[in-house]
């Protein structure tokens, strides 16, 4: 039986693309009978979107290095 | 913590802590409005050495976030007042209609505020700041598995050899990680 931790899991793999099929089954048969999840599943989907929507962007881990000798070197 | 030591932590910047925390703060701030993110980047630096030299002037009031993003926008600001005083003096000429249609009259002119792509490029801005609010909360193991998979999009594999722990651990921290975005994200992005 898929506890609501394990589904929540796989859900969040699935974000992703990552889950296995016996996964997205385990999953599947879940939220059948889980409202819970269904209602997690649906928020971390939106989630997803929001994150795409967002484009957002970080700075690599050489340029934050950088960045950090550069305040070293001020102080 | 005791009530003289709660009042000193306020006072004290933690410089060294700067980057890994609000640099991707201040890089999307940033990015959002000078839209090139070689400036972008240099605006960031330029903002912790404003913020280096400065220090003595923070007061505790704010918090260093805050702080630090005060110091950027007077940065944003000083970039387009440069920029425009290059552009030498303003020149006026008057003439309705000469090339397309619409005309010069200033009404004509102004953004329409119904404007859909205009609206959802201020609302995608809005969303980034909310977001990467919400990831500087994370604890910073949550924040940096998040960052790495959701945002740089790297393989989970790269960010296993990275980190040096294995699939199992790397999804229960992005598990961890969404649960709380989703609790910390206003409730009107999960509206509709």
């Amino acid at each position: 039986m898929t506890t609501c931790e394990d589904a929540q899991q796989i859900c969040t793999k699935n974000q992703y693309e990552e889950a296995s099929w016996r996964e997205k089954i385990n999953l599947l048969l879940h939220l059948v009978v889980c409202n819970t999840c269904r209602a997690y599943s649906r928020k971390n989907a939106r989630l997803t979107r929001l994150c795409e929507k967002a484009s957002l962007h970080t700075l690599s881990k050489s340029e934050k290095k950088r960045m950090k000798d550069a305040i070293l070197r001020q102080e | 913590m005791k009530e003289e030591e709660k009042i000193k932590s306020q006072h004290d910047l933690r410089p060294d802590g700067w980057v890994d925390q609000y640099a991707d703060y201040l890089f999307n701030y940033a990015i959002a409005r000078v839209n090139d993110t070689e400036l972008a980047k240099d605006l960031v630096q330029e903002t912790f050495f404003a913020g280096l030299n400065s220090a003595k002037n923070f007061k505790g009031t704010a918090s260093e976030r805050t702080w630090l993003v005060a110091i950027l926008k007077r940065k944003v600001i000083d970039y387009y007042r440069k920029i425009n005083s290059k552009k030498g003096k303003a020149e006026v000429r008057v003439s309705y209609k000469d090339e397309g249609s619409e005309g010069r009259w200033l009404e004509e002119q102004v953004a329409d505020p119904f404007s859909r792509s205009e609206n959802d490029r201020i609302e995608n801005e809005e969303l980034g700041q909310a977001i990467q609010d919400c990831i500087t909360q994370l604890p910073p193991k949550q924040a940096q598995v998040f960052t790495m998979k959701t945002i740089q999009g790297l393989s989970t594999e790269d960010i296993c050899n990275e980190l040096g722990i294995n699939p199992s651990n790397l999804w229960v921290l992005v598990f961890r990680a969404r649960t709380a975005l989703m609790g910390c994200l206003n409730k009107s992005w999960f509206a509709s």
